[in-house]
């Protein structure tokens, strides 16, 4: 390997956090412009396409809902991978990637279920009920709250990586669960209409809104989570400059 | 009841506070630590793999 470059060729390059922290530096500037622009065009198509002939207006909020769902089910899905990594690979950044998704899956979690009611007191005439899917969200939200408030117990992140990885392992079962409990169940929420073997079953005057905000959420949620990185790897610098600076002091003050 | 405009625009308004509260989290934390990093390097403070490789030892 080239010690000297920063260039990353293979993706065990991106292990070396001063690759990674060059890489976002690169990235980061055309992730947030393609983010803003794709927001441009989804939040355009969401305001210009006709409302549904039941839902009326209301049709609007799916195209934040469902992104958010989805998201937050996909930011579940990279803490797990990364906790394999943490767990399997002893990959340096995988720990780093995992604490950093966690508040952000929590925010996309928490915007599914807050969408989900406003949508569901004029549809279903109920803000909430205890069926499959909402529930299994929920446990999701709880998991991510979990998640951060281990991350955060403990001082040491070599310490917790491999605790709060266990952590993310365990709840993984939830996916799986949250995405076929329509199916597995008898919910109120409806089953998949984009999503399915067969294709998507709704009108292409939805799909295309929903399509484009969905693009634009999941280039948001990679361009937060490369930055919330990039700040986790820095706040990880300080620390242990702090701590080398107060080791040289204690080396200054006891030598003779 | 509200009417159905009501709740598409409180979905759209708490939509744009949490992406905004997250985006903001995400921009004042990596200033932040960027401040820290470089007032530890003012005081001299440096990484070891970024350390002059001769003299400099105190």
């Amino acid at each position: 390997m080239n010690e000297t470059s920063l260039a990353i060729r293979k993706f065990s390059d991106l292990a070396n956090p001063t690759r990674f922290l060059a890489l976002a530096a690169r990235v980061l500037p055309w992730l947030a412009v393609l983010t803003v622009v794709c927001f441009a065009i989804g939040l355009w198509l969401s305001f210009t396409t006709e409302g549904d002939y039941q839902q009326g207006e209301t049709v609007r909020i799916m195209y934040v809902h469902v992104p958010s769902a989805w998201l937050s089910m996909m930011c579940y899905t990279v803490m797990a991978i990364s906790a394999l990594g943490t767990l399997v690979w002893r990959h340096p950044l995988a720990d780093v990637s995992a604490k950093a998704a966690a508040p952000i899956g929590a925010s996309f979690t928490f915007l599914a279920l807050v969408t989900g009611s406003l949508w569901g007191k004029p549809m279903w005439g109920t803000w909430w009920v205890w069926d499959a899917r909402l529930t299994s969200v929920f446990v999701l939200f709880l998991m991510y709250l979990g998640v951060i408030a281990l991350n955060r117990a403990m001082e040491d992140p070599a310490r917790s990586a491999r605790v709060s990885a266990v952590l993310v392992l365990v709840g993984f079962v939830n996916i799986p669960i949250i995405k076929f409990s329509v199916d597995w169940w008898n919910t109120l929420h409806q089953p998949a209409s984009v999503f399915r073997l067969d294709g998507p079953t709704i009108d292409p005057e939805f799909l295309w809104p929903l399509m484009a905000m969905a693009i634009a959420f999941t280039l948001l949620f990679f361009s937060l989570h490369v930055a919330a990185m990039r700040n986790e790897i820095w706040r990880r610098r300080v620390t242990s400059l702090r701590r080398q600076a107060a080791r040289n002091a204690g080396r200054e003050t006891l030598a003779p | 009841m509200m009417s159905h405009a009501a709740y598409v625009l409180a979905s759209y308004a708490v939509a744009v506070a949490t992406v905004a509260g997250l985006v903001l989290w995400v921009v004042v934390d990596g200033r932040s630590r960027q401040r820290e990093l470089k007032a530890l390097e003012a005081a001299g403070i440096r990484r070891r793999s970024a350390e002059a490789p001769a003299g400099e030892s105190k």
